[in-house]
């Protein structure tokens, strides 16, 4: 196996190895620094992939990723449950062993969705498409086991991550005007976000969101 | 006898007495590292050897009702950790017990002392006995599945289940980046922790009849009979670490009949074991043990760890 | 070009200025003059594409055919009539006491961000964009859905921000697989997602990934669509939000996610060359048919009774443009002009008579024609329209739509009918009872507006008589182009 091939394989278990962690992570502020952490992996993944094909949009695209993922979002999150009183919240998750198992399977599926695709894709870093999927998934599977909007948030925003990470491994990224707009909505997102958790709180004295569950199909 | 023969016999009797004898060295190397680490003096590197020299001198005490079995399983006990710690190769590969068990045998080795301890804990009928057995019994039921699952991530890279060609496929051919080997290596450490009892799922150094695993399994025992399941616990901590050091830093192990690199062979075994001692001195005092409750989760994350870890492999071939 | 730039322009305009002045007394009157520019450059826009054909504009950025120009006119309009409508209607809010002057600045200026980027969806002709656009949609309307901040409006914004991100994040995926294939034709850059380009190529596109890429995208346009069972989100945002806000998202948002959904179709339609896409949309369509008409029948909020009607009507079009051919693509396209005429028409009655009775519960609304007969007569003949009665328009695309399908699709027909039928007699007898009767109404500070609500129903109806023959070519072509 080429040095190249290793170094993305390296940077493709280490995204999946922080979205497990995500996943069994309690604490909200270990949460943003893994995200912070997954942020900078994406990075580096651009860049060693950028490097070794010679698609130099792809250092542009790392430096935003660290821009943004790495230092400003992150930054905004501890500002926000600093302000929001919340830094040391831990949340009661249960069964995590039986969430891991679940995460697992969900591996092996993504894998298998991934593998006509990563056949047809002519990069040389198409087998981490199946991490990526993965990753998605896995971020999808955090944001339904938990019940805070922090962490909510935090998985909706690894899901991106991961989708990002599709794109570098697919089609070594989207045209640089796509890329741009889609890290606007994330900045956008956060901010909005931002407010909306004080109005979250304001509302119901919590950011648990098992106090929402007013809106259900039919009113009584 | 050929002089082939009688290297290969003399190299296998050189490790399994190495092992067996600083075993207990090994054990007051981590108990001395915690001691500096927690600003104490500590007992001393030799402490071990002079419990171990204590209990020999005593009398055995046997309960009324102490069946053959209670008396026998220390020794069964010592036998299988010196059984494990011949086949691993831990200064030499190709040792002439290697082909006796591969890894997944290996496990077996240590299923069964675990069963014969459990059962005789359980044979005098006290209530801590059982209490230790049925807590060990819990712990092993998570550990061993974690423990296989971690064996077949090598198992994968080299399509071998023998512990040599392992060693030898891992250890003299072009440096090459395993994430998944890195994966399995973090989730062997969190096995080894829990199969040793040590901190965070059992402490080495406590009585207290809440939390305790190991020790409560071994409260009847006395005399000679302690000192050699103390031995044999020592002995599987050692064999524990080499295995982790044959697996996943197996540069300096001496390939098969070359010995005249022996004597680096031993002290790089030496040089790694100290390390590891260290740290996993160091990893037990940073860490608070768990509620025996949380154990299951504590090995789940291991089990989860090396299912990853294989899952990469074979995804990825990393 | 220029049309585009006006069209674009004055939306994004207005939103900086209203950011900064949306507060003013006349703010509410200067929202109006900003939709009211935007129509203007639509219709300009219009006419041009009408005499002059399809056109690409700014290094191919912007594309403009006949099926999107129908809905540039169509959403200008609406977006123009509802600030009409919203001005009185939020200026009672204020009076009541349930927003403040800040959080009605904070209304206008996302009220035209959110325009923009519906402009912006059917407007741009990279495909990557259309994803940015229509995400833009979904966060410029969160913080509009919890504008009272009560606890359900809270929990209906964030149910609504969770679920359309989740499900956008789907449609991301899918954008990713679409380029993926596109640049195995086209080579990468940024040419590989423009439409015109896409749409050239379509033929030579792999199969397997555009299949699976249309699976992804519509599961994620769908969800902002409000197609079943991914609408959870729909009935909670149209309920708890401000009413001008239900009308835009029922009228529009919906349809600009179709919008985004058949344009895909058609890239797939022509790298699959099978009904692999449409089999797909009908399946989602008439689940969203079924079950809007049930559920429907089981609400008692009466803005979370129309939220389920839109889900119906959306499944109905989602159904149409599955089937297919000239004749459905021709109906379908109508029908989104008809409902989202009269669905935002509706939802104007709506409001006010809401804030007249101050409940949103059908029970504790009574005699709307006592105290004001144009309201009364609006909703009547506003729940008469939706339910498809000759002569209005719903009728004639429901009539197509259904023909079509009994030929076509035969299978479709008897749910269709049937769920047509709950729902018009779920709807009638829910509207007749709030319609007539005892009255608990109360007089408004503010006069409401309701010509935007006869203007809509009179479109409506004209579109059922009589469809002007500029526009039936305009659909005509429209249809041809989507296949």
């Amino acid at each position: 196996m080429s040095t190249s091939a290793q170094l993305i394989n390296l940077m493709a278990s280490l995204m999946l190895l922080i979205a497990f962690a995500m996943l069994a992570q309690r604490r909200i502020k270990s949460l943003i620094y893994l995200f912070a952490w997954q942020g900078l992996v994406l990075a580096a993944n651009s860049l060693i992939v950028g490097w070794y094909t010679g698609h130099h949009e792809l250092y542009l695209s790392a430096f935003f990723t660290l821009l943004l993922k790495v230092m400003a979002l992150p930054l905004v999150l501890h500002y926000l449950i600093r302000r929001l009183d919340i830094q040391w919240d831990v949340e009661t998750l249960i069964n995590i062993p039986a969430t891991l198992l679940a995460g697992i399977v969900l591996v092996v599926f993504a894998f298998n969705l991934a593998l006509p695709i990563s056949q047809l894709a002519g990069t040389i870093t198409r087998g981490t498409l199946g991490i990526a999927i993965a990753v998605v998934l896995l971020a999808f599977l955090m944001m339904i086991t938990r019940r805070k909007a922090v962490p909510q948030v935090i998985g909706f925003l690894a899901m991106e991550n991961g989708l990002f990470f599709a794109a570098t491994s697919a089609t070594y990224g989207m045209p640089m005007v796509v890329e741009l707009g889609i890290l606007l909505d994330v900045i956008v997102g956060v901010l909005i976000l931002g407010i909306f958790f004080f109005q979250v709180r304001e509302a119901f004295d919590s950011l648990d969101l098992k106090h929402m569950e007013k809106l259900k199909e039919s009113d009584p | 006898m050929t002089l082939a023969h009688l290297i290969s016999f003399l190299s296998q009797l050189t490790q399994t007495l190495l092992v067996v004898l600083i075993a207990p060295l090994m054990l007051g190397w981590v108990a001395q590292c915690r001691a500096w680490l927690q600003n104490r003096s500590g007992p001393g590197l030799l402490q071990p050897y002079r419990v171990l020299f204590k209990l020999l001198h005593k009398d055995a005490l046997l309960a009324h009702n102490a069946s053959p079995l209670f008396r026998s399983a220390p020794y069964i006990q010592f036998g299988c950790m010196v059984l494990a710690a011949s086949v691993v190769p831990i200064i030499e590969t190709n040792l002439l017990f290697a082909p006796a068990a591969d890894v997944i045998a290996l496990v077996g080795v240590f299923a069964l002392a675990r069963v014969f301890s459990s059962l005789a804990a359980m044979d005098v009928g006290t209530a801590f006995g059982s209490l230790g057995a049925r807590r060990e019994m819990l712990v092993a039921s998570l550990s061993e599945p974690a423990l296989l699952m971690v064996l077949f991530t090598p198992l994968l890279i080299v399509q071998s289940s023998s512990l040599n060609t392992i060693v030898d496929t891992l250890a003299h051919r072009e440096f090459q980046l395993h994430p998944s080997l890195a994966f399995a290596a973090v989730a062997f450490v969190m096995v080894l922790l829990a199969e040793n009892a040590r901190i965070p799922i059992d402490n080495p150094s406590t009585h207290l009849e809440l939390t305790m695993i190991h020790e409560a399994m071994i409260l009847e025992y006395s005399g000679r009979h302690l000192a050699l399941i103390e031995w044999a616990h020592a002995i599987k901590f050692t064999t524990y670490c080499a295995i982790g050091i044959a697996l996943f830093v197996p540069w300096g192990i001496a390939q098969a009949g070359v010995w005249q690199v022996l004597p680096g062979a031993v002290f790089a075994l030496l040089v790694k074991l100290g390390v590891a001692g260290a740290g996993l001195a160091l990893l037990e005092s940073v860490c608070a043990k768990l509620r025996i409750f949380r154990a299951p989760e504590f090995m789940g994350m291991a089990f989860m760890l090396a299912a990853l870890g294989m899952l990469t492999r074979l995804l990825l071939g990393a | 070009m220029n049309e585009i730039a006006l069209t674009l322009g004055a939306p994004i305009a207005g939103a900086i200025v209203l950011g900064i002045f949306g507060g003013h007394a006349q703010a509410a009157r200067l929202n109006a003059l900003v939709s009211l520019v935007t129509f203007c450059g639509a219709v300009l826009l219009a006419s041009r594409v009408v005499s002059e054909g399809a056109l690409l504009a700014y290094h191919e950025a912007f594309f403009v055919d006949s099926f999107n120009v129908f809905l540039v006119a169509l959403t200008a309009f609406v977006g123009l009539t509802t600030a009409l409508f919203s001005r009185p209607y939020m200026l009672n809010e204020q009076a009541h006491g349930r927003i403040t002057r800040r959080r009605l600045q904070l209304y206008h200026c996302m009220y035209q961000l959110f325009v923009f980027t519906m402009l912006l969806v059917l407007l741009t002709n990279n495909m990557g964009i259309l994803w940015v656009a229509l995400e833009g949609a979904t966060l410029a309307t969160v913080l509009l859905v919890s504008l009272y901040r009560t606890p359900a409006s809270i929990e209906a914004a964030w149910k609504y921000f969770i679920l359309c991100s989740v499900g956008i994040a789907q449609a991301l995926f899918g954008t990713i697989l679409l380029y993926l294939a596109a640049e195995k034709v086209m080579g990468g850059g940024g040419n590989a997602l423009l439409w015109t380009h896409l749409n050239q190529v379509k033929g030579q596109l792999e199969p397997t990934v555009l299949s699976l890429a249309f699976v992804f995208l519509i599961v994620g346009y769908g969800t902002k669509a409000g197609l079943a069972p991914l609408h959870n989100w729909l009935p909670d945002a149209h309920a708890e939000g401000p009413t001008p806000i239900s009308a835009v998202l029922s009228g529009l948002l919906l349809n600009i996610a179709l919008y985004a959904i058949v344009r895909c179709k058609v890239l797939v339609d022509g790298a699959l060359g099978t009904p692999f896409a449409g089999n797909l949309m009908m399946g989602f369509g008439i689940m969203s048919v079924v079950i809007g008409a049930f559920f429907l029948s089981r609400q008692r909020d009466v803005k979370r009774m129309f939220a389920y009607s839109s889900i119906e009507h959306m499944g109905l079009a989602t159904f149409a443009f599955g089937m297919g051919g000239p004749i459905a693509n021709f109906a379908a396209l109508l029908h989104m002009t008809v409902h989202s005429l009269t669905k935002s028409a509706i939802f104007f009655t709506v409001g006010h008579a809401t804030q007249k009775t101050g409940t949103q519960v059908m029970d504790q609304i009574r005699g709307l024609i006592v105290t004001n007969p144009t309201i009364g007569w609006g909703l009547m003949l506003g729940t008469l329209a939706i339910l498809g009665m000759p002569p209005f328009g719903v009728f004639a695309s429901e009539f197509l739509i259904v023909t079509t399908a009994m030929r076509e699709q035969p299978w479709a027909a008897p749910i269709l009918l049937v769920s047509l039928a709950v729902a018009f007699a779920s709807m009638f007898m829910r509207v007749q009872s709030m319609v007539f009767g005892d009255t608990t109404a109360r007089r408004l500070p503010h006069a409401p507006a309701l010509v935007p609500v006869f203007v809509h129903l009179a479109l409506v109806l004209m579109l059922g008589l009589w469809i002007p023959p500029y526009l039936a070519d305009w659909y005509r072509l429209a249809a041809k182009l989507i296949g």
